[in-house]
């Protein structure tokens, strides 16, 4: 895993280089805007992490012009503009994802691994499939080891989400805003409940639990 | 627009116009102006009037006691026969002309005279008698107007002299017509010239109005508009824009100032809290500082989201945050919102429900608006006991969407209902409920963001917060993307 990053505040990039590198990434770095174009179009990344305020060439121009010569890797922005409108304009200037500072490590890298994930895949999926668990996207049902599990609409999505990110951490926040596609700070964890409810149908009668909390981070669905 | 809706809603803003005029004081003091003029003029004219119209009718009053001096002359010195050859001697001179005698004896049968009948009308105590004259004129065909004295002579004789007064009357009757007509175009003209001056000083009024407006919307680049005359409403206008020049720049730096503090504590706050991240992966799971390290990155983030949400306040009271608007359904938007908590509720069984009405528009922020009604839920989810009911209902009421949150929890004092929406506010002193005291604060700053009004109600018993936006009408993507652009 390949990772550029573009952020000129250098305890901050040193902390995240740190992390990311823990984390089993090899982590290019850049203080500058040109230089971060410059590395981005010449290296072969997997995924870029881009700072919306930067000297020399802002974030938003880096992708604009990687995207305008054909280049598709994967954008994750970092911002502390911390406005909803700053989002929208970052994610059409052709960024893949948009997180605000201050933010968690583990919500950076939850963030990541998506952004890797969703570059891998190509046929889009009718099922889904996790250890005994099935979905099926396009009859709408779920079952587990051939037991048939009756979800709420919202549970159904809520499931997905977490299916198509199997094995990877799935952060609440990455929840609301995929699920309920609304960005806000729910001040209470509203998403535990409804992670409790959908775990009181798919893990209650099964030996073997599927849905886990990782402390700190949020959630994950896997097979082991 | 469709012509008749166009001409509607030109007319409509005729008549606001009109009214804004009639309301306004320089209109009012241009009307008291007119009063007094109209007073002036009509005190001027009376005079005139008088003067004209009384000197004829005093003129009148003047030759017919000459004449009667000279006919009472005659009958004292030469008798009755003398004064009736005297009067014949005149009418024969001039039979319908400006002058009327008439002397009867006591069975009111003419003796000599112009007139054929003794007129039917009462003098009064001096003698003097208005009456009129039938079969007069040239062809005696005319009914004139007349006035004359009467008296009683020896042997109950009467005696009647007067005078043809009917171009008098037409004189005068002319003379009050011109006086009368002048006064009403005097008035006229008055309200006319006042009219215009107060639309002008108002259309200037309602410039520095409408820009203040905009201001306390949060527009502090707003300047008012100077007509370039150089006149006193420009050196008003100049004024005020030097003053709001002097806010801004105040207002900016404070703004500077506080964001300033605000990243400066931040951004340290994250590099404390991102050290401790990297320290709690280098202590073993089984330590207990592990959990330590834990508890304190946790109280880092509550500091965090503290400072954030106070930043995020000011942002958006500073207003200038509308470039996310769009045309927005409540409806489905509080529906979201009931289904994303009615767990939470169910968890403290409580009862969380949804009340709704068909399509309710507003021009908003989506996730800001669903931030504000979620601080309002959680409040009510907090602070009622368990078993409580929470509602939350969008209605529409004419030009307004009301959205509401009901509970039947211990409610918030009357007194404190104002207080409530300071930053760091709470009711429970205790502090003993977690929470920032900051949710209602945010609450209204969106109210106002979207100029909507916030009102506490008494649920009896129970808090009910009602929000009134104003109700928009549904766009196609394009309208609204262009009014996105010029929000």
């Amino acid at each position: 895993m390949r990772i550029l990053l573009v952020e000129d505040d250098r305890q901050m990039a040193d902390y995240l280089r740190k992390a990311l590198a823990e984390a089993g990434a090899v982590v290019d770095q850049a203080a500058e805007g040109r230089e971060g174009l410059l590395l981005a179009a010449s290296g072969d990344y997997d995924v870029l992490i881009l700072d919306r305020m930067l000297p020399g060439l802002d974030g938003l121009g880096i992708v604009r012009t990687l995207r305008a010569s054909g280049n598709q890797t994967p954008v994750l922005f970092l911002s502390a503009l911390g406005e909803v409108d700053d989002r929208v304009e970052g994610l059409r200037a052709g960024g893949d994802d948009y997180l605000i500072k201050p933010f968690a490590f583990s919500e950076l890298q939850a963030r990541v691994e998506a952004l890797l994930r969703r570059g891998t895949a190509d046929a889009p999926e009718t099922r889904l499939r996790v250890a005994d668990l099935e979905m099926d996207l396009l009859k709408r049902d779920v079952s587990r080891a051939g037991t048939e599990i009756l979800l709420q609409p919202r549970e159904f999505r809520l499931l997905e989400c977490l299916m198509r990110h199997a094995g990877q951490v799935v952060t609440r926040t990455m929840l609301l805003e995929q699920v309920w596609d609304y960005h806000f700070d729910p001040q209470t964890n509203v998403i535990d409940v409804h992670i409790s409810r959908l775990r009181g149908k798919i893990d209650k009668d099964f030996e073997r639990p599927l849905l886990h909390t990782v402390r700190g981070a949020g959630y994950m669905l896997r097979a082991e | 627009m469709t012509p008749p809706a166009l001409a509607l809603g030109a007319w409509a803003q005729l008549r606001s116009g009109a009214a804004r005029i009639l309301r306004s004081s320089t209109f009012r003091l241009a009307l008291l102006y007119v009063v007094l003029l109209g007073a002036s003029v009509a005190i001027l004219l009376g005079f005139i009037y008088w003067s004209t119209a009384g000197y004829m009718d005093r003129q009148t009053t003047a030759t017919i006691q000459a004449e009667i001096r000279g006919l009472a002359e005659q009958y004292r010195r030469v008798g009755l026969g003398g004064l009736t050859s005297l009067i014949s001697e005149r009418v024969a001179r001039d039979p319908v002309g400006s002058s009327v005698y008439l002397l009867v004896d006591d069975r009111l049968e003419r003796v000599v005279g112009n007139l054929d009948r003794w007129p039917p009308e009462i003098p009064d105590a001096q003698g003097w008698i208005r009456f009129r004259l039938r079969e007069w004129g040239p062809a005696r065909a005319e009914e004139h107007e007349a006035r004359g004295q009467v008296f009683s002579l020896r042997g109950g004789l009467r005696l009647l002299v007067g005078r043809d007064v009917r171009d008098l009357e037409a004189t005068r009757a002319l003379i009050l017509d011109a006086l009368t007509w002048g006064l009403a175009i005097t008035a006229a003209l008055a309200l006319l010239g006042s009219w215009l001056m107060s639309a002008g000083l108002v259309r200037r009024l309602e410039a520095i109005n409408q820009t203040s407006r905009e201001i306390m919307e949060g527009d502090l680049s707003r300047r008012i508009p100077l007509s370039g005359s150089g006149d006193d409403f420009d050196a008003l206008a100049a004024s005020l824009n030097r003053m709001l020049e002097r806010i801004e720049a105040l207002m900016a730096s404070v703004r500077q100032v506080s964001d300033n503090i605000a990243h400066d504590l931040r951004t340290p706050l994250t590099r404390l809290r991102n050290k401790l991240e990297l320290l709690k992966a280098e202590l073993p799971e089984t330590l207990g500082a592990r959990t330590l390290a834990e508890e304190t990155i946790a109280d880092a983030e509550e500091m965090l989201a503290t400072f954030n949400a106070l930043l995020r306040i000011a942002r958006i009271e500073s207003g200038s945050r509308r470039s996310a608007f769009q045309d927005l359904d409540l409806g489905p938007l509080v529906e979201d919102l009931v289904e994303l908590y009615e767990p939470v509720a169910a968890d403290r069984e409580q009862d969380l429900s949804y009340g709704g009405c068909g399509e309710a528009w507003i021009f908003g922020d989506r996730d800001l608006v669903f931030q504000a009604l979620t601080n309002l839920v959680d409040n009510a989810i907090k602070y009622t006991p368990p078993g409580g009911r929470i509602r939350a209902q969008v209605g529409v009421e004419g030009d307004c969407i009301l959205v509401e949150v009901a509970d039947d929890g211990p409610g918030i004092p009357a007194a404190l209902h104002t207080q409530v929406f300071r930053r760091f506010f709470r009711v429970d002193d205790s502090r003993s409920t977690p929470g920032s005291g900051l949710g209602l604060s945010l609450v209204q700053a969106v109210a106002q963001l979207h100029r909507a009004s916030i009102a506490l109600l008494d649920n009896q018993p129970g808090l009910r917060v009602r929000i009134a936006f104003a109700r928009a009408q549904p766009r196609t993507a394009v309208e609204s993307a262009t009014a996105a652009e010029t929000a």
